[in-house]
């Protein structure tokens, strides 16, 4: 009973919660050769302001497909999504997007500074001069202010991926949406980028959505964990966190809750894979 | 160590023609010679007489202006063609085997009817270079512009690039190094065929000039006007590997990068 009322008062004292985006009955099939494949069956979630929520799921689950129908970059077959209350169509204003291949996404015919400047070409209102002093600011909040002029492939890729996240928080975006940020640095450069993660999105107030495979980072990260399952996939399970908003690799890792809620969500993605392999058998 | 290697292959880069051009300047110096093959001091007598400066002006100069005007031409439209192309991949479908078609025939073979069509003059030659260079450069731009990395042109979407610094900034830069190699192509394209057109029928220029020599039996101006083709062909590929070398850095770091 008390752990429930400290969990009321916990989110009661977070920012406002009204449903920054929501996805209704998202579904995605995609025609590969004549044959109709259905990756997202039937998806709704619904993301408060400020909230972050981690998506999990086996590999395959449609957690890149669904997190490309939130960001605009693919049209849904079915359902809608809604930033603000509006059902979005192509890519929205106010959310920036950090892709999982740094490599790829920054360009390496651009040096450092004029690959977090080139977003911000697009708007009117900011001139030249303020452009750069945007940029300037993204890049020493991400620890990367000596940088400026190198070409991002002369940076090691946990640098790389600062840049982008730089790239994405220069554009002021109310949304922040990863595609498994993570998933090609090391251990101890992955952690440093949780922490800066959570730290930015503290600052800048942003509602986040992050889609990884890790399902301690996905705790560690998160407000709510959903849990992509089934065939055409939907959202089997959402996981209420509510562990302390300051977060620490080190102590809130060791608490019990949070040992508790790791083997929960990984049961939630374990889950498909026990029941598939009972299948075969 | 890499350094050293460097250093060694643009020593040899200029030392193995010198060696031979100095083998050749000691045989003929020993007698060993013939009519067709006169000796190299005769040659560089005769290259001095007539191109240092006596024909630059009658012959030097409409030839380079012909290679300067048929490859800026074909750069200029084949870049534009190339990238429209290339951002409407059906109209491209349609057209690349025409233009597969029209690379494949030997662009001497068109030269008698641009003469007919076009006279003898300078536009003729410039219609006999595009007539080349331009597929090559089109072919080139369109398939790397059609080509551009999904992720790169993700981001351009998400990041709501102005649809200018798509294409100049995203778009060109990704597909520049294909661009390049095309356009390092159609330079040799368009020397090779500039002297061709010259000497099938001319008033003027080098290959003129050679062919001109021939019908008077002064071998040792033919071969002064090929030292001079040489020399050209050799400086204009060193010039275009500078600028290329300074455009295309990012790329060269790159692959240095991957590789490792």
């Amino acid at each position: 009973m008390s752990e429930t009322v400290e969990r009321v008062l916990d989110r009661a004292a977070r920012p406002g919660r009204r449903p920054k985006i929501s996805v209704e009955g998202l579904a995605k099939c995609y025609t590969v050769g004549g044959s109709v494949h259905q990756v997202l069956g039937d998806v709704s979630l619904s993301v408060g302001e400020n909230e972050f929520v981690s998506i999990v799921g086996h590999s395959g689950a449609g957690k890149t497909t669904l997190l490309k129908c939130i960001s605009g970059l693919e049209s849904p077959s079915g359902g809608r999504v809604l930033i603000d209350g509006e059902a979005i169509s192509g890519p929205p204003k106010r959310l920036a997007l950090i892709f999982q291949d740094y490599g790829r996404s920054l360009f390496p015919w651009l040096r450092v500074l004029s690959n977090v400047t080139l977003p911000l070409r697009a708007r009117p209102d900011i001139g030249r001069g303020e452009r750069r002093s945007i940029a300037m600011a993204a890049l020493t909040a991400v620890g990367l202010a000596d940088a400026t002029d190198h070409y991002p492939w002369q940076l090691s890729g946990g640098m790389q991926q600062r840049v982008a996240i730089a790239r994405a928080i220069a554009c002021e975006p109310d949304v922040l949406v990863m595609d498994e940020p993570f998933a090609s640095v090391d251990a101890q450069t992955r952690s440093d980028l949780e922490d800066l993660v959570l730290e930015l999105r503290r600052r800048y107030a942003m509602t986040a959505i992050l889609v990884t495979h890790d399902v301690d980072e996905s705790v560690y990260m998160s407000d709510r964990v959903a849990v992509l399952d089934g065939s055409p996939t939907g959202v089997s399970q959402i996981i209420d966190v509510g562990l302390p908003g300051e977060r620490d690799q080190l102590t809130t890792k060791s608490l019990p809750e949070f040992v508790a809620l790791r083997a929960r969500v990984l049961q939630a993605v374990r889950g498909h894979a026990s029941t598939e392999e009972a299948e075969d058998a | 160590m890499a350094t050293h290697v460097t250093t060694i292959r643009r020593t040899m880069e200029f030392a193995v023609p010198a060696a031979l051009l100095a083998g050749w300047w000691f045989l003929g110096q020993l007698g060993v010679h013939s009519f067709y093959f006169p000796p190299l001091r005769e040659i560089w007598a005769s290259f001095q007489q007539t191109w240092l400066f006596a024909r630059v002006g009658s012959d030097v100069v409409p030839t380079l202006s012909a290679i300067a005007l048929g490859y800026a031409a074909s750069v200029v439209v084949g870049i534009a063609v190339g990238v429209l192309l290339g951002l409407l991949p059906r109209v491209n479908e349609f057209l690349t085997p025409l233009f597969d078609f029209f690379r494949a025939l030997p662009s001497s073979a068109a030269v008698p009817i641009l003469i007919v069509l076009l006279g003898v003059g300078m536009s003729m030659k410039i219609a006999v270079v595009m007539f080349s260079a331009l597929w090559t450069i089109i072919l080139n731009t369109s398939d790397a512009v059609g080509s551009v990395d999904p992720v790169a042109r993700e981001t351009s979407l998400s990041y709501h690039l102005r649809p200018f610094d798509r294409l100049m900034r995203v778009v060109l830069p990704s597909a520049s190094p294909q661009i390049v190699a095309g356009m390092r192509v159609a330079l040799n394209q368009s020397i090779i065929l500039v002297i061709i057109s010259e000497i099938i029928v001319s008033s003027s220029g080098i290959g003129y000039f050679i062919e001109n020599a021939q019908w008077t039996f002064d071998i040792t101006g033919m071969w002064s006007g090929l030292l001079l083709i040489g020399v050209i062909g050799f400086a204009l590929t060193k010039l275009f590997q500078l600028v290329e070398r300074r455009v295309l850095a990012w790329h060269r770091g790159l692959h240095r990068k991957a590789q490792l």
